[in-house]
């Protein structure tokens, strides 16, 4: 009811129905909500929106949003750019793919970002690399822990080569942040590639992942052309790196919340 | 003028000197020291000690192979997680012995195999390019051909940044960005052009700090050019103290970025 009556006024759409996309059953979104997007029939781990990670994570009422009016331009006239950001503004009702704040979490105080990756795939252009850095730089500034959930198809193209310059922006930010004796955990989501992987999703002094969540530089078919072979299914799969040595832990969306409190913890953060 | 898709042609060719050969010609007595002290030894990135107009650096260069079985060799200049552990430790050992670091980018991208994955590429990357903004030391990159990515930015996170009048940088291999934005590859010129990639666009954008005349016909003289910048860039340079520098080296990068509010 509040839902039709919101779309006649907003001209807001909001699917009623998700489907999952390994097992193909069709849920009511609510239920799906209700499950934090883990697909109640076959387990399998949906992608969450940056307002549900939120509310999935910290404590309720605690969040403070940063820089949420911050939106990107198309500088370069690149082709389809500003009709792709309308779309994605329109359709996911955010302004760009990350959204940055502080809160709480386990009554404990710390910045927080989470990428969208419904938002162009949560490409890393200026926006996003600039609400991270000032996330970071107001973290270290309040001696915050920093808390980073990344999702993301790697740098904007869109955008050239001053979207591959976030990369060492955000990541002089991290290394401030790291110098102040300050702690960051990452929290690998699917999928984490290209650009944001060569950066801060993997900058982390612990770096924790979402089962089945894909992470990597390359993406799988550039692998797959170079080499001219066919990769395992579980290749770039949060199991994957752990196994080779570049994930501290898989952590399941239930104990997510518990495992970060409990990491806060261990870093000496005084709980308010 | 030459259109974007011409200079990325131009930047690729075979013919251009590789980054060995400007370490031949700039650096006196070079010492080459190998490995990531990991894994092994990346061909497709040279580095080493030696001396340039009388002082002490640390060289690092990408190199893609003079003839066939070197590129083979170098992977064609395509540096594996190895190759960029081993940069950041001859970078650390730099900054240890407040030597500058001088690197030559001329990459098509870091190495995009099952291999390089399962190493942690991306880890690799990020440590790097995380090592070089904090770097208590003064380090200066030319891009002398391809500035392919990330795996370019990750030997390029520097004070300052140079490039050759006909050298790229690019977010993406102009083709895989026509393929992504019009599913065809062959549209390199129409990509080349969105995406800004020349050497005067990186001028402007204020992502190089100078832009370098080419003359491989007369190499000796255009090194010598070279050498007079990095020598003049470095007494600039070798004057700020370690804290300064990596704090001027932040807010080089901080400025980047553009948005509306």
């Amino acid at each position: 009811m509040l839902d039709s009556l919101k779309q006649k006024i907003l001209g807001i759409v909001t699917p009623q129905t998700v489907t999952c996309p390994s097992c193909k059953k069709e849920f009511q979104s609510k239920e799906m909500k209700a499950a934090s997007y883990i697909c109640p029939q076959c387990g399998k781990y949906l992608r969450v929106g940056a307002r549900d990670r939120i509310a999935m994570t910290v404590d309720k009422g605690s969040f403070k949003e940063l820089a949420a009016d911050l939106s990107s331009k198309d500088f370069l006239n690149f082709p389809g750019y500003a009709d792709k950001l309308t779309a994605a503004k329109e359709s996911v009702g955010e302004n760009d793919a990350v959204i940055c704040g502080v809160c709480s979490i386990g009554g404990i105080r710390a910045a927080i970002f989470v990428m969208d990756p419904r938002f162009i795939m949560a490409s890393m252009g200026s926006v996003v690399g600039e609400k991270i850095t000032r996330l970071f730089e107001l973290a270290t500034k309040k001696k915050l822990p920093v808390i980073g959930f990344t999702a993301s198809g790697g740098a904007r193209m869109q955008e050239g080569i001053i979207s591959l310059m976030q990369m060492a922006k955000v990541s002089g930010a991290v290394g401030k942040h790291s110098d102040a004796g300050l702690l960051y955990i990452t929290v690998l989501t699917d999928p984490t590639t290209g650009g944001v992987t060569a950066s801060f999703a993997m900058q982390g002094d612990i770096i924790l992942a979402e089962p089945g969540a894909l992470v990597g530089f390359a993406g799988r078919r550039v692998v797959e052309q170079t080499t001219g072979t066919a990769l395992p299914e579980n290749f770039q799969r949060a199991e994957f790196l752990l196994k080779h040595g570049f994930v501290d832990s898989i952590v399941s969306r239930d104990k997510m919340v518990e495992t970060l409190t409990n990491l806060l913890r261990c870093h000496g953060v005084k709980i308010s | 003028m030459m259109t974007a898709g011409e200079k990325l042609r131009i930047a690729r060719m075979n013919h251009r000197p590789g980054g060995v050969d400007y370490i031949k010609k700039l650096i006196d007595s070079p010492i080459e020291l190998h490995g990531d002290r990991r894994f092994g030894d990346d061909p497709a990135i040279v580095g080493g000690i030696g001396m340039l107009n009388g002082i002490p650096v640390t060289y690092i260069t990408t190199d893609k192979g003079a003839d066939l079985s070197e590129r083979i060799e170098r992977n064609f200049g395509c540096p594996k997680p190895e190759g960029y552990r081993k940069a950041m430790r001859l970078m650390r050992q730099a900054e240890k012995f407040q030597r500058p670091v001088i690197c030559f980018v001329d990459t098509q991208g870091a190495w995009c195999g099952a291999d390089a994955e399962e190493r942690g590429q991306g880890e690799a990357i990020a440590e790097s390019i995380l090592g070089m903004m904090g770097l208590k030391t003064p380090v200066i990159t030319i891009l002398t051909g391809e500035g392919g990515s990330g795996g370019a930015l990750a030997l390029a996170a520097a004070d300052r940044v140079y490039m050759l009048e006909n050298a790229i940088y690019s977010v993406i291999s102009p083709e895989g960005c026509a393929s992504i934005l019009w599913k065809d590859s062959s549209r390199v010129n129409d990509a080349a052009e969105a995406l800004h990639i020349t050497a005067q666009d990186m001028k402007e954008l204020g992502v190089a700090d100078g832009v370098i005349a080419e003359d491989f016909e007369n190499f000796d003289a255009m090194c010598a050019n070279i050498r007079d910048i990095l020598t003049s860039e470095l007494a600039k340079l070798t004057r700020v103290s370690g804290e300064l520098l990596a704090q001027g080296r932040y807010e080089r990068f901080r400025k980047f970025g553009i948005f509306e509010k």
